[in-house]
């Protein structure tokens, strides 16, 4: 796996807006941005309406990842470019969830809304309108994808990567800074796990760090290339930010993102908490 | 609350459900054109406003309303904010001392 499979440059991105067998897909959590001004061409997913499923705390099955993809309009062979707000971490989520299902071809635009808009490319309000296709998913591959027991058994096993806030981690909060905290579950972290929050993998624009920056990062971290890594946050989305560097631009093998996360860890009952830095304290 | 990590849009206004006797909440608008003379300056719409640690870590990110506001729910402490928009950049800080509304805003050029 190389960075040029996986993610492309805003520059590129603005050449291909009219690329046959490219398609842009905007995924956020709300998508009030994309129906105020999006990449020219590109369809939206909603990170939680279309791709959660409405009841139970899981994914949509394949059959309704067929039903969606086909009624947005894209095929298995094209290549999705995938680009969003807040970092790039639904999009990460979203490639997540495509390799998940077995889209062969998908990148990451790099730096996500963000650089487009601090670059100043254009912006547009016209929804596309894209003919229905027959997508067909793969059953979901199970090598990318952690669930809970598996995270209890890979305390001081396997890597363990918290992409949290630092205060996060030690428990001082229980969510991000711009959200309220309000919540009932323990705050901690699993132990053994380091704290390698997402944001140092990124720029300020939103841009990744150059692959020696990264290997240099999480070396100094103390992730163990030899072990399997299980990635995790409070939701999902921060970690496959994360697991989108260990495992796609990295190369790392068996990198997992464990999308019950926080949220289902911390209100397991019984399992092991830690809180505080992790370092000795 | 939202049941996801994304940014919610920014109001001036507190959220319902919110306790500013209980959150810390750092509070103000993204600005083009002030001065420390008193001019308050233009509010600067969809400006990325980052919020950093006493050491500068990066700790969380909403983008400023139509009227360039911006709030964070955060800890005591020291904190800095930065602000960018393909018209420019800036920098503030803020300390704050315990639960409450504590504002700042942040200029850009």
């Amino acid at each position: 796996m190389s960075r040029e499979n996986v993610l492309v440059s805003a520059g590129w991105a603005e050449e291909n807006l009219d690329t046959k067998g490219v398609v842009f897909v905007e995924v956020d959590e709300d998508t009030t941005a994309y129906d105020a001004g999006h990449i020219p061409g590109a369809v939206k997913l909603d990170w939680r309406d279309d791709l959660q499923d409405p009841v139970v705390r899981d994914f949509i099955d394949r059959t309704g990842f067929d039903k969606l993809l086909s009624g947005k309009g894209i095929s298995n062979n094209d290549t999705v470019v995938l680009y969003g707000g807040n970092n790039n971490w639904f999009a990460a989520y979203a490639y997540w969830y495509f390799k998940l299902y077995g889209h062969n071809d998908v990148k990451l635009l790099d730096g996500g809304r963000k650089k487009w808009e601090l670059d100043g490319r254009p912006l547009t309000g016209e929804v596309p309108q894209r003919a229905a296709t027959s997508y067909a998913a793969t059953e979901q591959d199970g090598s990318l994808r952690a669930f809970r027991d598996e995270v209890v058994a890979a305390i001081g096993t396997k890597n363990l990567v918290d992409v949290r806030s630092p205060d996060e981690f030690s428990g001082k909060l229980l969510a991000p800074a711009h959200l309220p905290q309000e919540q009932a579950q323990r705050a901690g972290h699993i132990p053994t796990a380091i704290n390698v929050p997402w944001s140092k993998a990124a720029n300020e624009d939103g841009t990744f760090k150059t692959d020696d920056e990264l290997r240099e990062l999480y070396a100094a971290e103390g992730i163990d290339e030899s072990r399997s890594t299980i990635a995790y946050c409070r939701i999902g989305e921060r970690s496959s930010h994360t697991w989108f560097v260990l495992h796609q631009l990295l190369g790392m093998s068996d990198v997992k993102n464990y999308d019950g996360s926080w949220t289902e860890y911390g209100s397991l009952v019984g399992v092991p908490i830690e809180t505080g830095t992790g370092k000795g304290n | 609350m939202s049941e996801g990590c994304g940014a919610p849009v920014q109001t001036a206004q507190l959220p319902a459900g919110v306790d500013a006797e209980k959150e810390v909440v750092l509070t103000g608008q993204v600005v083009a054109g002030g001065d420390t003379a008193g001019s308050a300056g233009e509010p600067v719409a969809g400006a990325f406003v980052r919020l950093l640690n006493r050491d500068g870590e990066f700790t969380a990110e909403v983008v400023s309303s139509p009227q360039g506001d911006f709030r964070f729910y955060a800890a005591p402490g020291d904190w800095t904010i930065r602000a960018l928009h393909r018209s420019g950049n800036g920098t503030a800080t803020v300390t704050a001392t315990g639960p409450g509304i504590h504002p700042v805003n942040v200029s850009i050029a």
